[in-house]
C-alpha cells in the first residue's frame, strides 16, 4: 500500500490501542430496522443472545432511515413517505410507544420557477452531543436540512440546496441513483459541533469548518466512472462515507469506484480497496467502522461487473474486514448462505455496536436480518420475511 | 363543504368524510391542514404542484387549480390513485 498523506496507520493503531482498553460494560442493543413497508424494533438482551421484535409501525410507509438519539437515548426519527402522499418525518419521545409528525418537515424553498420538491428523507444525523436538540438530513433530491428543535421543524441550508455550484455539482435526476439521487452520510466530528461532512450520490464528498455556512468539496484522490473528468465534481459518486469515532481525523469511504481511506488534515483518499481480492472487487454500498478502533472497518461487495446486477458476487455473500487500515481484507462469512444467496445490503443497512466484542448488523434487500456478536466471526440470522431493508443502525440502552 | 378522505389519509383525520371551509380549493386545503396539521403537505409540495398520484374532483371534474372557486354546497372529494407493488 502506497503511503498516506498525513496520519500513518501506526498512530491510529496507537490511539485505537488506548480507546479499546477502556471496555464498556454490556448494556442492550436496539435495532432499528427501516424497510420498505414499515420499520421494526428488535431488543436484545445484555448478551445479545435473545431478541425481542417490536413492529410492524407505520405498516405500508416507505421508511427510509430510523434513528435513536444517543443524546437522550428516547428520542427517534423516522424518515416516511407512502408511495401515495409526500415525505415526512415522525418522531416518538418513548421509543416507539407513541408517534407524532413533525411539524414542518424538510421541504425546499419555494421558487418561482422549477423549484425542487423533496421527494424523501433520506438520512438522519442527530448534532454534536453539545448541541441536543440538533439534527441534520439529507434528502432526495441532494439537499441539506437542520432542525434545532429535536425534529419538529426542518430549515433548508442555502448553502448547499440554493448555491449555484451545488445545484451544478448535484446533476439532474438522470445522473442519480436509481431511486433518486441523494445526500447522505452526514458526519458531525466528536470534537468540534461546526466540523461537519456530507455525501452525495451523485456530487462528491463535501467539508465544513463553520457549522454549515460554507462548504468545499473533498474529492483528490477518487476516482471516477473511468472515461470522465475527476475534476468534475458532479461524476463523483461516494456510496458511503463513515468517520471513526475513537479518531475523528480518519474517514472511511465505500465509492462507486473503490474503497477509501482518508486521514486529516491531509486531503488525497487513498483507495485501500485495491487490497480486496479481485474476484470480488471493492465496490459496494456499506462500510462499518469500529466504535474504538480506528485501524478496523468493515464492507460487504456487490457484483458491479458488466450491468451492475447489485448483488452479491457470484451470489455467495461475504463480509471482509480490514484490521490494519486497508493494508489487507479477510472473508468472514461463517453462517452466510455458501452459495446461491443474490441479495445485497444498502448504503445504510449495515451498522456496528459498542460493545466488546462489537457486534455487527446487515439487513438485505430479500428482507433478512443477520447478526454477529464476534466481529463477523460467526453470522446468525435474526429475521427473515420482511420487506426490502432500507436501514439498520444499532443503538446502546442504558 | 363536506370533503371526502382517501384511506391514506385517514390517519389525519379519524374519518372518511369531514367538513371544511373556503371558497378556493385553495382555502379549503388550508381550512383541513388547520385542522389536521401536517395533511396539506402530503397532497401538495414545497412549490405548491399537487403531489403524483393525488387528485382532487369537484362536481365530477378534476380541478388542478389552486384558485379554482368552490361553493359552500360543493362536494371535494380526494381521490389517491393506486399503484406500485
Amino acid at each position: 500500500m502506497s503511503k498516506t498523506t498525513s496520519q500513518p496507520a501506526s498512530g491510529a493503531r496507537a490511539a485505537a490501542t488506548r480507546s479499546a482498553s477502556h471496555a464498556l460494560p454490556a448494556r442492550r442493543v436496539l435495532l432499528l430496522v427501516a424497510t420498505r413497508k414499515g420499520a421494526w424494533l428488535y431488543e436484545s438482551d445484555a448478551e445479545r443472545k435473545t431478541w425481542r421484535v417490536d413492529g410492524p409501525h407505520f405498516l405500508g410507509h416507505i421508511i427510509n432511515h430510523l434513528v435513536l438519539d444517543p443524546r437522550d437515548g428516547r428520542t427517534l426519527l423516522a424518515a416516511a413517505k407512502t408511495g401515495h402522499l409526500g415525505p415526512t418525518i415522525f418522531r416518538s419521545e418513548d421509543l416507539g410507544r407513541t408517534w407524532k409528525e413533525a411539524a414542518r418537515p424538510p421541504a425546499f424553498a419555494k421558487s418561482a420557477a422549477h423549484g425542487r420538491t423533496v421527494d424523501h428523507t433520506f438520512w438522519l444525523t442527530p448534532a454534536h452531543a453539545s448541541e441536543p436538540n440538533t439534527w441534520y438530513a439529507g434528502t432526495s433530491p441532494q439537499g441539506l436540512f437542520r432542525s434545532q428543535d429535536g425534529g419538529v421543524t426542518w430549515e433548508p441550508f442555502s448553502s448547499v440546496n440554493d448555491d449555484p455550484h451545488y445545484r451544478t455539482w448535484m446533476g439532474s435526476a438522470q445522473d442519480g441513483t436509481p431511486d433518486g439521487p441523494k445526500l447522505h452520510s452526514i458526519l458531525v466530528d466528536p470534537r468540534d459541533p461546526a466540523h461537519l461532512y456530507f455525501a452525495m450520490s451523485g456530487g462528491g464528498v463535501h467539508e465544513s469548518v463553520d457549522h454549515g455556512g460554507n462548504w468545499a468539496p473533498l474529492v483528490d484522490g477518487l476516482e471516477v466512472v473511468e472515461g470522465f473528468d475527476p475534476a468534475n465534481i458532479t461524476f463523483h459518486d461516494p456510496h458511503c462515507v463513515r468517520l471513526c469515532p475513537s479518531h475523528p481525523d480518519r474517514l472511511y469511504q465505500q465509492n462507486h469506484c473503490g474503497i477509501y481511506r482518508l486521514d486529516r488534515p491531509g486531503r488525497q483518499w487513498l483507495r485501500i480497496g485495491k487490497a480486496m481480492p479481485q474476484a470480488v472487487g471493492d465496490i459496494g454500498f456499506p462500510l462499518v467502522v469500529h466504535p474504538h478502533d480506528a485501524d478496523t472497518a468493515w464492507v460487504l461487495p456487490m457484483d458491479g461487473s458488466n450491468v451492475w446486477p447489485r448483488t452479491s458476487p457470484d451470489g455467495r455473500p461475504g463480509v471482509y474486514v480490514t484490521r490494519d487500515g486497508g493494508e489487507s481484507w479477510q472473508r468472514l462469512a461463517s453462517g452466510l448462505p455458501r452459495q446461491q444467496a443474490w441479495w445485497t445490503v444498502k448504503r445504510q443497512a449495515m451498522s456496528a455496536d459498542a460493545q466488546t466484542p462489537v457486534g455487527l448488523y446487515f439487513g438485505t434487500t430479500s428482507g433478512e436480518l443477520w447478526m454477529s456478536r464476534n466481529e463477523g466471526r460467526r453470522w446468525k440470522c435474526l429475521a427473515r420475511h420482511l420487506p426490502e431493508i432500507y436501514a439498520v443502525e444499532a443503538a446502546e440502552l442504558a | 363543504m363536506k370533503v371526502l378522505i382517501p384511506t391514506p389519509l385517514h390517519s389525519y383525520t379519524g374519518q372518511r368524510e369531514v367538513e371544511a371551509t373556503g371558497s378556493t380549493l385553495a382555502a379549503v386545503l388550508a381550512d383541513l391542514d388547520r385542522q389536521y396539521p401536517g395533511m396539506r403537505f402530503r397532497m401538495l409540495d414545497e412549490q405548491e404542484r399537487l403531489r403524483p398520484h393525488v387528485r382532487f374532483f369537484v362536481r365530477g371534474e378534476a380541478i388542478f387549480d389552486l384558485a379554482t372557486p368552490l361553493r359552500a354546497s360543493d362536494e371535494l372529494v380526494i381521490v389517491q390513485a393506486l399503484s406500485g407493488g
